[in-house]
């Protein structure tokens, strides 16, 4: 990034944990810097961040729509068997009249992410191509403030625990989906990581 | 404090905003990203307390009720989430057992002790430890989404179990009053301001010349 980083109203920068104006230290790419009296994470310098987040969100995208297309898991008992999806458990909710849980599900595991990755290619890309799209400033809050509503790594752990339960009476098969999904997870959280907001924020500035 | 100086920052993109003296402690936009800001969250304390209550409220049927109804050649099996712990730990699959009893059980419980513990000490003007009481309210803003694992178990239960009379799994009462504690108390750590814990600090204090402007590397 050039100078305009150097500028004293940049760096100075407040907790939003104990409210203490400080100032960020010019550090190295990768480092972290943290309150200095709270130990809040004020600020993580990442290299490369704008295209690091678009090539991951990219990659996500992709991971994420296999793993809505192909099967998810397989399990037989005796002679039954039954074929999953990603979201049939999502669909037998619905029809069970549990929207409430349905719709949670849906948006924890398949939408907020969905909306998170889609977000950041639509913004990413044009910055890196260098103008800013359309309505860039909501779409970068939406994508923050779906971090706490993205659950993908929990829904996970509930795949090892019900596989569990299930393995004594049944063989489970996990199918491709499955795969997907979690390398999606690792994806998804690396893209979030590599969004430094000094660079991405500064980057908007100067471009509109 | 930034707000002593006029000063507040935006939560999205970092930009320190000047507060003026009619806006006070009152709501304002982001110039840089046109997020609302709040020098301090309106009505912390109260709406905190109000979530906090509820997801009490909540916690009960969640474990009284049962989660899933397992129905098998017409036999009906109902599950409480406790129950479901102790069938883990007679499989012999303690660690998932483990995982389900502090996820689903002692987590809930933990965030909402830690919320009112905080609430009770800003409330009473504690200067104890802000650092530490700063990081257990990290902990109840970071652990409470892992409370989501049982609804998931119960999730993917259901898709996969079912062959209908053979056997078949179906979602039970306390699994929507579970998953409401879940998100309310999500939303309990996010009213809470952990800021008022450092206003309690400072305001007997005098105004500091030099705010520390040397930031430690972890
Ligand atoms: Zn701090
Ligand atoms: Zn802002």
């Amino acid at each position: 990034m050039p100078s305009h980083l150097a500028s004293s109203r940049d760096s100075l920068v407040i907790c939003h944990e104990c409210d203490l104006l400080q100032r960020i230290p010019s550090a190295a790419a990768g480092s972290r810097v943290t309150c200095a009296r709270c130990g809040n994470l004020l600020h993580r310098h990442v290299p490369d961040s704008i295209e690091r987040a678009l090539a991951l969100s990219i990659a996500g995208l992709v991971l994420l729509a296999v793993a809505n297309l192909l099967p998810f898991i397989d399990l037989s008992i005796g002679g039954a068997e039954a074929h999953t999806t990603l979201s049939t458990g999502v669909q037998a909710l619905w029809q069970e009249g549990k929207w409430f849980l349905a719709t949670l599900v849906l948006f924890t595991c398949i939408v907020a992410p969905l909306i998170q990755l889609s977000l950041m290619v639509y913004v990413f890309l044009p910055l890196r191509a260098g103008f800013v799209p359309a309505l860039a400033r909501p779409a970068l809050r939406a994508i923050h403030h779906l971090r706490e509503w993205n659950m993908v790594e929990v829904f996970m752990l509930g795949i090892l625990v019900a596989a569990v339960k299930l393995a004594k009476m049944a063989t489970i098969v996990p199918g491709i989906a499955m795969w997907s999904f979690m390398g999606m997870i690792f994806i998804i959280a690396g893209a979030l990581a590599s969004i430094d907001r000094q660079v991405v924020w500064n980057r908007l500035e100067n471009l509109s | 404090m930034a707000l002593d100086r006029g000063l507040t920052g935006c939560p999205i993109c970092d930009q320190v905003v000047r507060v003026d003296e009619e806006h006070g402690r009152r709501e304002l936009r982001c110039p840089r990203c046109g997020g609302t800001l709040h020098a301090r969250k309106t009505a912390s304390i109260g709406l905190t307390w109000a979530l906090v209550c509820t997801a009490l409220v909540f916690y009960v049927p969640a474990n009284v009720l049962p989660i899933t109804r397992v129905v098998s050649l017409g036999m009906v099996q109902e599950d409480t989430i406790l129950s479901g712990v102790f069938y883990f730990l007679q499989t012999g699959s303690w660690y998932i057992a483990l995982v389900i009893f502090v996820a689903s059980i002692f987590v809930p419980l933990l965030k909402l002790v830690l919320l009112i513990l905080l609430l009770v000490s800003v409330q009473r003007g504690s200067r104890w430890r802000p650092r530490d009481r700063t990081r257990l309210y990290r902990i109840t803003e970071t652990v409470g989404r892992w409370s989501m694992v049982d609804i998931y178990v119960v999730t993917i239960l259901v898709a996969l179990v079912n062959f209908g009379f053979l056997a078949n799994v179906d979602a039970g009462p306390a699994a929507v009053f579970f998953a409401a504690v879940v998100i309310i108390t999500i939303l309990a750590a996010r009213s809470f301001d952990p800021r008022l814990i450092w206003d309690q600090v400072e305001s007997r204090q005098a105004l500091q010349g030099s705010p520390g402007e040397d930031a430690d590397r972890e």
